[in-house]
Order: structure tokens, then C-alpha cells, then sequence
């Protein structure tokens, strides 16, 4: 086994299966843990900036890859969008939000590093995550020169790859002969971002799972009951 | 009509002296953990001042409690989805320096500082970070008994509309203590403003509880609580409260700041309301009907329609007894002399207040004062406090309900001093007021002696309703390992260890009972 088949033939399925049967067996356990584990309290002044672009930078950035990756390819061409459109604005989005949330990112980082009050409540985890995400991010950003050259080539063959490869992996087809052509600097950024899945249900991540949409629906009190109804 | 019944308090602020017994057994009981340091469940203020945290009061500042739009009524932190929007940073988030940052000292320094010639002393370091502190600047009651210039206290919000510029003179000043916990809201704001569903409103006894383990942080409870008592834990990442003790009134004890209140200022008891009025009384529309609103919202134990209903609705026969006696009823409903603190934000607060008289004895014996009849009890206009200043704080600025539970505490005085001087009861000053005879000596027996049994009546939950058949889950509770509650779980997504018990099985029969047999 070379070290391609191992890192986008096998790794995904290694991450993807920690992330989802950690993820349930935290949530499961340990909910006590489960929080966003907010230091609003500590510190606001630099979370009003930093915490809304670095979280809208982010979820936008994972609804792209999400979209842009997994749709399957014949989609995009029936709603007539061309390969080269799609690449242009994959490009166009991702370096806007990319920016978006590294500006984010950048300043919780200052933060959580040099805030004496954040400093002190941060776990070994909470910086490893970050950093982690950061460099991911860092990673991101540095494939947009390379795919930039392709756009002006007018060569989307990258990045049907990529979303191929992406395609292969959630169909358990994952093929990592698909990556042959495609630069280091994605791949490098492919086991970044896997590795990403692989640490989320040690982290505080696991907050994402309990984003509050539901709220939008609740009625406003809550009302629970220890008795038991007979009627 | 759904009847409901909300264990309730009544703090007699007559009474209060200020002396933070309540505060400090509430934290040794509940905060003295790390996280919870600047949390205070019980804090009590002097009151003019901005309190704790700083200007609590203010939801101009903070967007708490409830607002009427458009008829209908919403936080005032806006719509559900801009809670949501929000989410990332709440802008309505009170900073930690709001309550103060919590510090402890260099005990340790006392004792191992070499031979010197000053005496050693021990410096605050930061609770948070461990850091030395240069200073301690503000603390929970920083204020107490008016401590720090007027101007920075005058910026209570209570002084709405009362001209304060005289109450700076040291010749004028006025105080009252105001001990503060969580009021346990019939409409409580946090629990709506929760985006996880973690909090909630126990429906047997009303207690408003977070439950720590699906609390996800997102910390809307604390800005949407216009009393500011949901706390966060910054240790855990959790939002704290007040629990009203339950574990102990559960068992029919009072609240442990109750409990251990040497001026016995405070009634613990239960109310009976209306749960399917709730949305309308408190969205009636001039916040200074709310007080009225709350009063027709609670139920007349003794009705026997109200108890008929109160039965159907699974009130148990125990609970519906202590809301006949509950202190609670007297002193907000049938005297009407404790009221509801700032009813304008409309939660429907279940803490009620007596507001204090404030004599001005030394100007009475020199007869500058105008009194009653019997020459030594002042007329309530010639109280320090202004009216509308404690109008602001319990009525949303009505001053005659205040005015009037005034002068029936002035009433009873009047009474029984001329019972107990002048050897003849003086009952005019009881027509004046609207009270009878019984009724005056009921109301002496439970403000002025209030023995323990009258202050607290408190019906013990019903353990034995919360299981169909209470006999099957018998030795299966108790101590168990690791997550596990002590109680029944919901389902659960693993293999349960096994908690059953092992049915005992006799091969034959044993040799005891046989011969009994």
C-alpha cells in the first residue's frame, strides 16, 4: 500500500468513522462536556470582531466544500453551470470567506494566546483545535494561486478531480488514484481538513452538532414535569 | 383554567438589616466552587445604588426581560432569530468586571514572610488568572450602607422621575436593603431566551432549574434575565442559578438564605395560579397594571371551584392545604403589602416584597414630623424614602399601592401601641386602612413575631408521583459509577450496565417459614 492509498483511500474512513462514533458516544457519556465553552464572560472586546467573521468565514466555508464537493458533477452542468463557472466562483467564495474567517481566526488566536484571563481558562485542546484550524485554513488559502493558474488556463480538471475523489469517499468507492495529478499543496490540505473530522469529538467542535436551529420553532417557555400523567 | 402551583417568597425589606447572613450561607451551600467565585444566588444591595451586577436594572443597556410589540409579547433582546444571529457574541452579555472580578488573598504570605520590621500583609490575587491584583476596585457590595460618592450611586434606576438632587444631602438621605435572588418567574425571560431547551420551569412546584448537561453555553439566559441571576460558570461553561434549594423545600425545608435569615424577614410558600393566563396578563398593556395583572393571576385557595380544578389539574391534596396557608397569599393578596419586584418586565416575578417603612425617630421626638394621632408613629408621607422610589422599584411607578401597604404597617403599630401604651384599642386606624380586628392581629402574628411555622410552610414533594408503580424501581437507585445519574435515564443508545436487581431464587423453602407455615 502506498502512502496515497493510505492517506485518501483509508484515512477518511478512519476520521470520518472517529468523528461520527465519537461524536455519538460523547454526546451519549459525557454531555456534561458538551458546550461551545464560550469566554465571552472574560472578554468581549475582541470577540465581537474576531468570533462573527471567524464563525461566518467558517460556516460558509463548510457549506462551499460541502456544496461544491459533493454535488454531484452532471447537476452543476444541467443547471448550466459550466466547469469553468463553478471553478471561478469556488475560487471567488473561497478566498473571500477564507479571508473572512483567517482575519477571525487570527485575532481569537491573539486572544486566547496573549489575554491573561483566556489564557488561563484555555485547555491544552482548545489551542490545538485552533491552531489546527488555522493552519488548515492557512493551507486553504495557499491553494488559491495554484488553482487561480488552472482557472486561467481554463483547466477545471483539479477540481473535478477533487470533487470525484470527494464523491468516491462518501460512496465507500474511495478511489486515491483520482489525486494522481492533482498538487501537493491539496493534498496537504486534504489530510488537514480530514484530520480536522479526526480531533472534532475531542474537542469543544462538538458544538456544531447542537447548533440551536429548532429554537426558531420552540414555543418560548419550557415546562418540564416529574410527575406522572395518568390522563 | 390550568392550575399550576409555583413555590413563592416574600422578603420583608421592613425587616432587613443588611447583614449578608443569607448571602454568605447561599454561597458557602451553592458557589464556593471554582467558576462561580463572582456568583452570588443571594447578593444583598443598598439600595439607592446600581447594584449587582452594575446596573442590573438598566435594560437599556442589557435588553432584558419582556417587551410588548405590536400587542404581543417578545424579549426585549428581539426575535428568536436574532438570538440566533447574535449567537457568536451576544452583544447584551454583561462582562465579568460587571460583578467584579472575583479575588482571594496571599494568606500564605502572613505566615512565611522573613522577620521585618512592617508587618507582612497579604495582597489580593485575581481568582481567574492567579495574578497579583494592584487593586480591588469593585466587589458585590461595594456599596453597602451608601458607601462611594451620590452621583455614582444616584445612577440607580429606581430614581426615575424622583427629583434626587436633595437626597445627596447627608440630612436627606434615605437607604433600604434590597436581598436579591432568583424570583422563579411564572413568564421567566431566560427560560424562553435558551436556545438549547436547557432551562426550564418545573411544572409541580415552579422552580426555574438549568439543566447542566444540555446547557450548550450560548449564554442568552444571563443577558435575557432582567434581574441578571443566571450566572456563567466560566469553569465549566455552564449557566448557574438559584435552585430555591429544592433538594431542601422538596423536603419541606425553607431555602437555606431562609432558613438562616436572623431578622426572619423571609416566607417561603406556594401559590396556586393560572397557567392559560399567563400570556395575556402579562401582556396587558401600561406596565403599571402589571402588579394588579400578577394579583389576578393567582387563584383563591379556599375557592372550591379553584380546588376542584386545582385536583384535576394533579395538584396533590398536600399542596393545595399549604396554599391555604401559605404566608405568601396573605401578604400579597389578602393585605396586600408585599408586591412583585419590577413587575414592568414583565416575567411575573414570584419573590414579593415588603417595602420598608423609614422612620425619622429623632425628628418625631422633636416634633418637626407630622405623625398620627398617637403623636409617636409618623405619617407615611413624612417617610424618608420617597414613594415613588419605591414605586419605581415594586409597582412600575404606582404609587398608591405602595402608599397604602404603607399605612397598614403604620396601622398595625398605631394598633397595637395603643393597645399595649394606652390600654385601649384604638380601631379608627384600622377603618382608616380597610383592615379588621383579626385580620390585624393575624398580620402581627406573621410580620412582627413571625414565628418559623407561620414564615414557612412548605408542602413536601411527591417522590412516590413520579413512577407508575413506585414499588418496582425500589434497590435499583441509588450510587452508581461514572455519568449516571441517581435516577431513571431516558433511553439510551449503548447497552445500560445491568442495574436490576437479581431476583433471589430459593431451590427450597427456608426452614423458618416452612415451620411457621
Amino acid at each position: 500500500m502506498d502512502i496515497d492509498t493510505f492517506f485518501f483511500g483509508i484515512y477518511p474512513y478512519i476520521a470520518g468513522t472517529v468523528f461520527l462514533v465519537g461524536s455519538l458516544v460523547r454526546f451519549e457519556r459525557e454531555q456534561f462536556g458538551w458546550k461551545a465553552d464560550s469566554s465571552q464572560l472574560l472578554d468581549r472586546k475582541t470577540l465581537r470582531l474576531g468570533s462573527n467573521l471567524f464563525h461566518v468565514g467558517i460556516l460558509a466555508l463548510f457549506a462551499g466544500h460541502f456544496v461544491g464537493l459533493l454535488t454531484p458533477h452532471g447537476v452543476f452542468r444541467s443547471l448550466g453551470v459550466s466547469d469553468l463557472t463553478h471553478q471561478v466562483i469556488a475560487i471567488g467564495a473561497g478566498a473571500v470567506f477564507g479571508l473572512t474567517c483567517m482575519v477571525g481566526g487570527v485575532l481569537l488566536w491573539r486572544r486566547r494566546m496573549f489575554n491573561p484571563r483566556i489564557r488561563a481558562v484555555t485547555r491544552f485542546m482548545d489551542l490545538v483545535i485552533l491552531d489546527w484550524l488555522l493552519v488548515t485554513l492557512a493551507l486553504g488559502l495557499a491553494t488559491l494561486p495554484v488553482s487561480i493558474g488552472h482557472a486561467l488556463r481554463g483547466d477545471a480538471s483539479v477540481m473535478i478531480a477533487l470533487a470525484e475523489w470527494a464523491q468516491s469517499v462518501v460512496t465507500f468507492r474511495a478511489d486515491a488514484s483520482l489525486l494522481a495529478g492533482v498538487d501537493p499543496i491539496f493534498k496537504i490540505h486534504l489530510f488537514f481538513g480530514m484530520t480536522v473530522f479526526l480531533l472534532f469529538p475531542f474537542s469543544r467542535l462538538v458544538h456544531i452538532w447542537s447548533a440551536p436551529l429548532t429554537y426558531l420553532a420552540r414555543p418560548y417557555q419550557v415546562v418540564r414535569a416529574k410527575y406522572v400523567r395518568y390522563r | 383554567m390550568k392550575i399550576r402551583a409555583n413555590f413563592a417568597l416574600v422578603f420583608n425589606l421592613d425587616k432587613c438589616i443588611g447583614c449578608h447572613t443569607c448571602s454568605v450561607t447561599c454561597k458557602n451551600v451553592w458557589t464556593n466552587r471554582k467558576g462561580v467565585e463572582y456568583t452570588w444566588f443571594n447578593n444583598v444591595e443598598s439600595k439607592p445604588g446600581v447594584g449587582y451586577p452594575r446596573h442590573w436594572e438598566d435594560q437599556d443597556q442589557w435588553n432584558g426581560g419582556w417587551v410588548l410589540k405590536d400587542g404581543k409579547l417578545q424579549l426585549k433582546s428581539g426575535s428568536r432569530a436574532r438570538r440566533l444571529i447574535n449567537i457568536f457574541m451576544n452583544p447584551d452579555l454583561p462582562e465579568i468586571d460587571d460583578y467584579y472580578e472575583p479575588f482571594t488573598f496571599d494568606y500564605g504570605h502572613l505566615q512565611s514572610s522573613p522577620l521585618a520590621e512592617a508587618a507582612p500583609t497579604a495582597r489580593p490575587r485575581s481568582a481567574i488568572t492567579g495574578e497579583r491584583m494592584d487593586k480591588i476596585r469593585w466587589a458585590p457590595n461595594w456599596e453597602d450602607d451608601l458607601a462611594g460618592p451620590f452621583e455614582e450611586r444616584a445612577r440607580d434606576k429606581n430614581f426615575t422621575e424622583v427629583e434626587k438632587a436633595v437626597y445627596a444631602e447627608f440630612e436627606h438621605s434615605f437607604q433600604l436593603y434590597l436581598p436579591r435572588i432568583c424570583n422563579h418567574c411564572i413568564n421567566p425571560a431566560c427560560v424562553a431566551a435558551c436556545p438549547s431547551g436547557a432551562m426550564y420551569k418545573r411544572e409541580e412546584d415552579g422552580i426555574v432549574l438549568v439543566d447542566q448537561n444540555r446547557c450548550r453555553s450560548w449564554r442568552m439566559c444571563i443577558s435575557s434575565c432582567p434581574y441578571k441571576k443566571v450566572f456563567y460558570n466560566w469553569e465549566t461553561g455552564k449557566a448557574e442559578k438559584c435552585t430555591a434549594c429544592y433538594p431542601r423545600v422538596e423536603s419541606g425545608l425553607p431555602t437555606v438564605c431562609s432558613e438562616s435569615c436572623v431578622g426572619r424577614i423571609r416566607y417561603n410558600g406556594v401559590m396556586l395560579y393560572d397557567a392559560d393566563r399567563i400570556g395575556e396578563l402579562a401582556a396587558v398593556e401600561d406596565p403599571q397594571d402589571l402588579y394588579e395583572a400578577q394579583l389576578e393571576i393567582f387563584l383563591d385557595p379556599n375557592d372550591p371551584e379553584v380546588i376542584a380544578q386545582a385536583r384535576a389539574d394533579g395538584v396533590p391534596e398536600s399542596w393545595i392545604e399549604a396554599a391555604r396557608r401559605s404566608p405568601i397569599w396573605k401578604l400579597a393578596v389578602e393585605w396586600r403589602v408585599a408586591f412583585p419586584i419590577h413587575p414592568e418586565f414583565r416575567t411575573l416575578p414570584m419573590v414579593w416584597y415588603v417595602p420598608p417603612l423609614s422612620p425619622v425617630q429623632t425628628q418625631i421626638d422633636q416634633g418637626a414630623l407630622p405623625t398620627e394621632a398617637d403623636g409617636a408613629i409618623p405619617k407615611v408621607e413624612a417617610l424618608r424614602t420617597p414613594m415613588r422610589y419605591l414605586a419605581n422599584l415594586l409597582t412600575a411607578g404606582k404609587e398608591e399601592p405602595i402608599v397604602l401597604a404603607l399605612k397598614r404597617m403604620i396601622a398595625m403599630r398605631s394598633y397595637f401601641r395603643s393597645l399595649n401604651v394606652e390600654g385601649e384599642k384604638n380601631t379608627a386606624v384600622l377603618d382608616a386602612v380597610g383592615l379588621t380586628e383579626a385580620q390585624i392581629h393575624e398580620m402581627y402574628q406573621l410580620m412582627a413575631i413571625a414565628n418559623y411555622e407561620d414564615r414557612f410552610v412548605i408542602p413536601t414533594s411527591h417522590e412516590e408521583l413520579r413512577h407508575e408503580d413506585f414499588h418496582a424501581l425500589q434497590g435499583q437507585n441509588g450510587f452508581t459509577f461514572g455519568n449516571e445519574e441517581c435516577s431513571v435515564s431516558l433511553p439510551r443508545l449503548f447497552p445500560e450496565r445491568r442495574k436490576k436487581t437479581v431476583e433471589v431464587q430459593f431451590t427450597r423453602e427456608p426452614q423458618r417459614l416452612r415451620k411457621a407455615g
